[in-house]
């Protein structure tokens, strides 16, 4: 019995799939596959890191890849299942979800490396880099996915493996932390789900390009204000922004450091970047509307991270106060909507991705060195080693918003936005808390640097696999803060595709616009 | 059909609210769950409640000839499902730990990250 073919062109993709365009998967897909085989691995503790570490250098190389492919042409979509959007999931690789997620892959790399000597026996039997690149599939998955229910899945992926990473090792302290920061973000991302099934019941559409379509054609009689307050309140949870940042400075100095700076470096960039995306892209009139309190919890985000800095004597809870005061600034850039606001929000989440988990590196080793992690019994680092006390102080200095680093032009950024409306208050916050974190990361370096040790010091010696992922990160503060042009237009690019996303429906419904 | 089940998803959540408003973990977690059951009520209804017709779609025709149930909330929900599942089973054993590590349920009384008499930095040299 002969069958006749159906014609399936109105359902599938028929044209089989552009080589290029599987980079688009390849980031999660990579990540999954070898967090898979590294969990099989999981006895070999010796293979463990020597799979780890080429693996993530190869994450970089396909983020890099897809960076280039991006940036010369446009956004690039592949579906799952050849099913043609909105009904198959998308994936979805526009400039700002490829520049998130290939700084994510550095840190990671980064991480990985100074881990192979903070991550002792223990620590790999427990699976650390099984969970490492597990939470990087959550990551790149979340930073490329074009499906907001598929935004969800992809959160929820890093949570389970940052739940794994923070309670590595089990100690009380980590337990305590560990209960704090699951609950508050299990409860954070069953919020995101909230708004997306009401989206879904508004919409009938989980397309985040097909959503922006339909907001736009038929704004004035949708309830879209509710959903952008609720994704406001749940990525700001996610994002540990004033008044809901409770859980950062509770768990963030509980488990081993380096699990710290790259939870520092990735997770709640996450929510950053998923507030630009439903935000900026699918509800820019209701962000409009929103932008003073965006603003305003902006501000005192700023202000309290930088005090709650001044207030802390361990390095490691000081430094989960500055992660917060970072994102008061994504947050003010974020409520100005402009151009420049928003390329100064991107710009900032990608300088505090590396400079705040270069930050937890060199506290992780300021404590080995001194064998303490109190501002009131550290001291004498400087007469330890003059190179790592030099990483620091560049570090010091960009996390505090100083030129010439990485940290000054997403301020300068910011600020001018800020001055082209008149919003001048939102500029001397800005700058306040430049000199508040100033003084906060002052005195860590007179203290614990300059100061000479009470007593004598611990017999240790920084060992090069933790001092280079260090420099690398530092060095890179250096060149963005020294020659930030090639940023600059990256960055302008990706915050233009945001506002304007007729690029990013055009990658996912060809012939569409 | 729609609108008690909206009041039940009402009454979800607000004993979800309240049950996380403990400070006992047990009470909490609990209110997790809840929680978690309301949102897949919340994802069903938002698909439009409609009786039990199958979207099965008849042979000789290339679109469902009456309205059919929608079937994408239940992938949703099956989805949420295992997911809030799985991180219950999680926090379950992540709350037993801290009851037989800190020996206490009651999140005030957890205080080993965050000690309550922490020194002040040093104001000098």
């Amino acid at each position: 019995m002969a069958v006749t073919p159906t014609d399936l062109s109105a359902a599938l993709v028929m044209t089989p799939v552009a080589p290029a365009d599987w980079l688009v998967v390849l980031p999660p897909a990579w990540c999954l596959l070898t967090g898979a085989l590294l969990l099989m691995l999981r006895k070999s503790l010796h293979l463990q890191a020597w799979l780890a570490v080429p693996a993530l250098a190869v994450l970089v190389l396909i983020d890099a890849a897809l960076l280039a492919h991006v940036a010369t042409n446009g956004p690039a979509t592949m579906v799952m299942g050849r099913w043609l959007p909105p009904f198959g999931i998308a994936f979805t690789a526009d400039l700002t979800g490829v520049l998130f997620a290939l700084a994510g892959a550095v840190v990671a790399l980064a991480g990985a490396v100074h881990a192979l000597t903070d991550i002792d026996g223990r620590g790999r039997r427990y699976g650390f880099y099984p969970f490492l690149l597990l939470l990087m599939a959550g990551v790149s998955g979340a930073f490329l996915t074009g499906d907001i229910f598929n935004l969800y899945v992809w959160f929820e992926v890093l949570l389970i493996s940052s739940f794994g990473l923070i309670t590595l090792g089990s100690e009380p302290r980590q337990i305590d932390g560990a209960i704090k920061y699951a609950f508050l973000n299990l409860i954070a991302t069953t919020l995101f789900l909230v708004t997306t099934g009401y989206l879904y019941g508004i919409f009938g559409t989980l397309n985040m390009a097909d959503i922006a379509v339909k907001a736009a054609a038929a704004r004035a009689e949708l309830p879209l204000m509710t959903l952008a307050t609720l994704y406001l309140l749940a990525f700001g949870m996610k994002a540990a922004a004033f008044p809901v940042n409770f859980w950062l400075p509770a768990s963030y100095h509980t488990p081993r450091v380096v699990v710290s700076a790259l939870f520092a470096g990735l997770l709640t960039k996450v929510g950053i970047y998923a507030l630009l995306r439903t935000l900026i892209m699918l509800f820019p009139l209701e962000r409009e509307e929103l932008s003073f309190v965006i603003a305003l919890a902006g501000a005192a985000t700023m202000i309290l991270g930088a005090l709650g800095a001044i207030g802390q004597s361990d390095i490691r809870r000081l430094l989960g106060y500055a992660v917060i005061s970072g994102i008061g600034v994504m947050l003010a850039g974020l409520s100005l909507g402009s151009p420049g606001g928003i390329g100064g929000a991107i710009f900032y989440a990608l300088h505090s991705m590396i400079v705040m988990t270069a930050l937890y590196m060199a506290a992780g080793l300021a404590g080995r060195l001194a064998g303490s992690f109190d501002l009131n019994l550290l001291g004498g680092l400087y007469t330890r080693s003059a190179l790592f006390s030099a990483l620091s102080l560049v570090l010091f200095f960009a996390v505090s918003g100083l030129p010439p680093f990485s940290g000054f032009w997403p301020k300068v950024m910011v600020a001018k936005a800020a001055m082209d409306i008149g919003a001048w208050w939102l500029v001397v916050v800005v700058l306040l808390t430049g000199f508040l974190t100033t003084i906060a990361f002052g005195r860590v370096f007179a203290l614990a640097y300059w100061r000479p040790a009470a007593d004598a010091l611990p017999d240790e010696t920084i060992p090069p696999s933790a001092l280079v992922p260090l420099a690398a990160l530092t060095a890179l503060t250096v060149v963005f803060g020294l020659f930030p042009d090639p940023l600059l237009s990256l960055v302008q690019h990706a915050a233009q595709g945001l506002a304007d996303p007729q690029a990013y429906i055009g990658s996912v419904f060809p012939g569409r616009t | 059909m729609e609108l008690p089940l909206v009041l039940l998803i009402g009454v979800f959540f607000a004993a979800a609210v309240y049950l996380m408003l403990s400070k006992f973990l047990v009470r909490v977690l609990l209110g997790v769950v809840l929680l978690g059951n309301g949102v897949n009520l919340l994802l069903f209804a938002n698909g439009r409640v409609l009786r039990e017709v199958p979207p099965i779609i008849p042979a000789g025709h290339d679109v469902p000839v009456t309205l059919t149930a929608n079937p994408l909330p239940q992938a949703l929900i099956l989805t949420a499902i295992v997911i809030s599942f799985s991180f219950f089973a999680f926090l379950l054993v992540l709350v037993y730990r801290a009851y037989q590590d800190l020996g206490t349920d009651n999140g005030n009384e957890m205080r080993v990250a965050e000690p309550e008499n922490d020194p002040l930095p040093p104001t000098g040299y």
